[in-house]
């Protein structure tokens, strides 16, 4: 080996004698060939508390939690496990050391019940029977002990996404774990299943439980750690007590400048409308209506932003607005002219109408990780590079540079490929795609999914200036503070259809929040976060009977 | 683990994929009481070594690029293509029925006929499997390789009832005349001994340049590419799977059809009953060697011809060496080039990264 691990502890926070250490990590390196994605890591977390590890993308979160869960082998460095030195070969011996992780993609079998899976790998007896049996008093005392309440025969496929993760931390408690690790665990969870998720981690922590949370949120940060560890490009920046922080701080050590984590908005001038459309009905691929006859118009110059809990139809009418998806009946106009985007060529059409578009997952629709960069930049324009058969490769790279300079994409290689690039860029290449060449419409799915602080703010700044530069913008977002920032107007999407309008400014979140669980603001008198009934809240209840995986699938990204 | 380099990928690994082949063949020989080293000596030198063999090498070659040039054009689009057998078969009625038609015009007047004719008979043979696929969903895989089977019975019904002369006791049609017949290189160059190789090996050569040029310099290829790489990211750029996949069958079907006009037009001078003979099946292997790289077709391309003819050569000098065990030496090539191509690449990795280590 090549480094030798340094002994020095020179980054242990103080106070840690006054509490027993669960974890610590000493001196941990690791390579992936050029890349040093963890670089001399000292990490210690104290039993019994919820211990936060904040980072950009490729800060190296991940690759250190995988070196705890036995993943990933360090190239130097030491674990020490109830202070205990241990070295973690695979997941099953740190689970045999009771450290559990709960990943960013559930690893459920979707088709067995909960039971089934929290069984699964774990039996102890080859009677599958016996195993259940004893599985299910286990797990009943679980779940009475955690609040952690599912229906142990339901079947993975029925339940909702806050409620597959329960599974996941049930299947970690069921292995014996103490220590947790959550890997991302909100990103893919409404803002009601977070709050039952957060109340979980307490009770847990309460038990004696030691968590550790892996976000890029800095509000669940602030909400529930007790101390954070702030990471940057592979290196253990600093450890500090919650309390004793902000988010402003978290965040400046995280990018390593300062950030600006308010949007800067002036007021919108809107103009003619450009986007109009009405009774829109439109289908998913199994003919079931996910758009059920929805009206609405953007203006030049404003920003209209759609709210709602995801697969609500959301993805339904990005897609038909956009040309990739046929509708059933309705009138989509661009600038006064009906758009006829029928076939599997719409989206060419749509665009040649002047109509942009930001898809919601772009990894999936919105580039080619394998092709070259300056690829991806000319994607769905391409047939303006060049007269007759022939590419205009020139002319393509040229544009794609000048779109590197300007959004200030990096590495600026354009013959890389564009799987290379992180979350944040990638975004960005698309963005620069859409937003240069003009278009009177963009619509925007998820802009800042899965994007870094530093490239939110650059994102969000990019739309603004979209709209004061005349566009019209329809952006669809799950999450509730971006369209709060972001919009003008916004509206409500439940179950397809148009719940409600509110004003950015004097709307509160509570009552978008109630609106997005399809409760309407009149039923229920003084409309608050708190309000909504403990378990089983009304977003879960529709989201259980519509059958939540694809949604499950569309929200899940690298 | 670290990706290999551009050329250890593209040139190391097959390299030693191929040595590894002749490594096992060799003990296959050696086996049967011959000398392997004696063998490979054989074989080079029937393949290369003097003009009539080049010749024949370079005939096979011929079949083997315009094959593999089919598969690996429709693999771009994500389509896997194993009906060039088939369709080279069905073009050969395209060229016979032009030949024929045209029976002693001299040959440059009626070749670039038999190229648009071979090319229109096998892009519809292509094209019937594209239609299903795009409008219907059958898979491709299926569907070729059934074509394959139809063409052959089909093909040969014609050939028996319809294109066989009256009185004749052979599986073919009526003979083209040889003002007619695309002319062999030997007729310009006598070091070809009496060997097929005729000009649409110069065709092969524009056909390879060709696809290159299709594939990475034109939009249609950009969209293909696309559709191949991400058909969700194709829908989202307007690009019509459709319409795509019935163009890219088309073209991949009339590339094979060129199968048809070496043989028919060039080499046998009438319609024989299978007179692919297998040529459409080693496009696959051609294809997946060669990486659908145009570049690595034409390699691969020569690769399986001088195989092909060392190996004859081989089983007439060697007799102790049989047909069967040389069919085993280029199943060997095949399946450590193609199905286990990879086998060496995870062991060459560390190997370079030790190397890099140690430096």
């Amino acid at each position: 080996m090549a480094n030798q691990p340094d002994q020095s502890h020179a980054q242990r926070p103080s106070g840690a004698a006054a509490s027993p250490i669960a974890i610590e990590l000493i001196g941990i390196n690791k390579h992936f060939g050029p890349v040093h994605a963890n670089k001399d890591i000292h990490l210690v977390v104290k039993r019994g508390t919820v211990h936060g590890i904040v980072g950009e993308n490729g800060a190296g979160k991940s690759t250190l939690m995988s070196i705890l869960y036995g993943f990933y082998i360090a190239d130097s460095g030491q674990i020490l496990v109830n202070g205990q030195q241990q070295s973690i070969t695979d997941s099953r011996h740190a689970l045999a050391l009771g450290i559990g992780m709960v990943h960013q993609h559930f690893m459920l079998v979707d088709n067995f019940t909960v039971l089934e899976n929290i069984v699964l790998g774990a039996e102890d007896s080859p009677l599958l029977d016996r195993t259940l049996a004893h599985a299910r008093t286990q797990l009943t005392e679980l779940a009475r002990d955690y609040e952690l309440e599912v229906d142990p025969d339901a079947l993975i496929e029925n339940l909702s996404v806050g409620q597959q993760q329960r599974v996941e931390i049930l299947k970690a408690l069921f292995r014996g774990a103490d220590t947790l690790i959550l890997d991302e665990p909100t990103g893919v969870l409404t803002p009601a299943e977070a709050d039952h998720l957060f109340r979980i981690l307490k009770k847990l922590r309460a038990e004696g439980k030691t968590i550790i949370l892996i976000t890029h949120k800095l509000r669940e940060i602030m909400a529930i750690t007790d101390e954070v560890s702030v990471m940057r490009q592979g290196a253990m920046v600093k450890t500090l007590i919650t309390a004793q922080t902000s988010p402003p701080e978290l965040a400046e050590l995280m990018v390593g400048r300062r950030v600006l984590l308010r949007v800067e908005k002036g007021p919108a001038h809107p103009g003619e409308v450009m986007l109009e459309v009405e009774h829109l009905v439109v289908t998913d691929d199994f003919k079931i209506p996910r758009v059920k006859d929805i009206s609405f118009s953007v203006r030049a110059g404003e920003i209209v932003g759609i709210a709602g809990v995801a697969g609500n139809g959301q993805s339904e009418l990005l897609e038909s607005i956009s040309g990739m998806r046929d509708q059933q009946s309705g009138v989509i106009r661009l600038n006064g002219t009906p758009l006829s985007l029928e076939g599997d060529d719409g989206a060419a059409r749509a665009r040649d109408a002047g109509l942009a578009h930001v898809p919601e997952d772009r990894l999936r629709m919105g580039l080619i990780s394998s092709f070259q960069e300056w690829e991806n930049s000319i994607l769905g324009y391409h047939n303006r590079y060049g007269r007759g058969l022939g590419l205009d490769i020139d002319k393509a790279k040229q544009d794609a540079q000048a779109y590197v300079a300007k959004f200030d994409i990096r590495p600026p290689t354009i013959d890389l490929k564009t799987a290379n690039f992180s979350g944040g860029n990638q975004q960005k290449i698309v963005l620069a795609r859409e937003m240069e060449r003009d278009p009177l419409v963009l619509v925007v799915g998820q802009p800042t999914r899965g994007v870094d602080i530093g490239a939110i703010e650059f994102i969000h700044n990019q739309i603004i200036k979209m709209r004061d530069a005349g566009k019209a913008i329809l952006l669809v977002s799950v999450e509730l503070d971006e369209i709060r920032s972001l919009s003008d107007r916004i509206l409500v999407l439940f179950d397809g259809k148009i719940v409600g309008e509110a004003d950015p400014a004097t709307s509160t979140e509570g009552e978008l929040g109630l609106l997005m669980a399809g409760v309407h603001a009149g039923n229920v008198p003084a409309a608050g976060p708190g309000t909504l009934p403990a378990h089983e809240t009304p977003v879960e209840k529709t989201l259980v009977e519509r059958g939540p995986n694809e949604q499950s699938i569309k929200d899940s990204q690298p | 683990m670290k990706p290999l380099p551009r050329w250890a990928d593209n040139i190391l690994l097959p390299l030693l994929n191929v040595t590894l082949a002749f490594l096992i063949g060799g003990l296959i020989v050696a086996a049967v009481g011959q000398n392997p080293l004696q063998a490979v000596g054989i074989m080079l030198y029937g393949a290369f070594g003097y003009g009539n063999g080049l010749g024949y090498t370079l005939y096979y070659t011929t079949d083997f690029v315009f094959a593999g040039l089919a598969v690996s054009f429709a693999y771009h689009a994500g389509l896997f293509n194993i009906g060039p057998e088939g369709q080279a078969y069905f073009g050969g009625l395209g060229v016979i029925f032009v030949a024929l038609g045209l029976n002693g015009v001299p040959w440059y007047l009626v070749a670039p006929l038999m190229v648009i004719a071979g090319a229109a008979f096998s892009a519809f043979w292509a094209f019937i499997p594209g239609i299903l696929q795009a409008k219907r969903g059958s898979h491709i895989v299926i569907t070729t390789i059934l074509f394959n089977f139809i063409a052959t019975l089909l093909v040969g019904y014609i050939i028996d009832y319809m294109l066989r002369p009256p009185g004749s006791d052979t599986d073919s049609s009526a003979p083209i005349l040889a003002a007619t017949r695309i002319p062999q290189l030997r007729t310009f160059i006598p070091y070809f001994g009496h060997s097929p190789v005729n000009l649409t090996v110069f065709l092969a050569v524009i056909a390879l340049v060709l696809v290159y040029w299709l594939i990475w310099h034109t939009k249609f290829g950009f969209s293909m590419r696309a559709l191949g790489q991400n058909p969700v990211a194709a829908n989202y750029a307007g690009i019509s799977n459709q319409k795509m996949i019935m163009l890219v069958m088309i073209i991949s079907g009339a590339l094979a059809g060129m199968v048809a006009v070496n043989n028919v037009g060039g080499v046998q001078g009438r319609l024989i009953i299978n007179f692919v003979n297998g040529a459409g099946f080693v496009g696959v292997a051609v294809a997946f060697m060669g990486k659908a790289h145009p570049i690595g077709v034409a390699l691969s391309a020569l690769l399986f011809g001088a195989l092909y003819q060392g190996g004859s050569e081989l089983a007439f000098s060697m007799p102790g060496v049989t047909k069967e065990m040389i069919l085993t030496i280029q199943a060997m090539v095949i399946l450590f080039t193609g199905a286990m191509g990879d086998m060496l690449r995870l062991p060459l990795q560390s190997l370079f990264a030790r190397f890099e280590k140690a430096r």
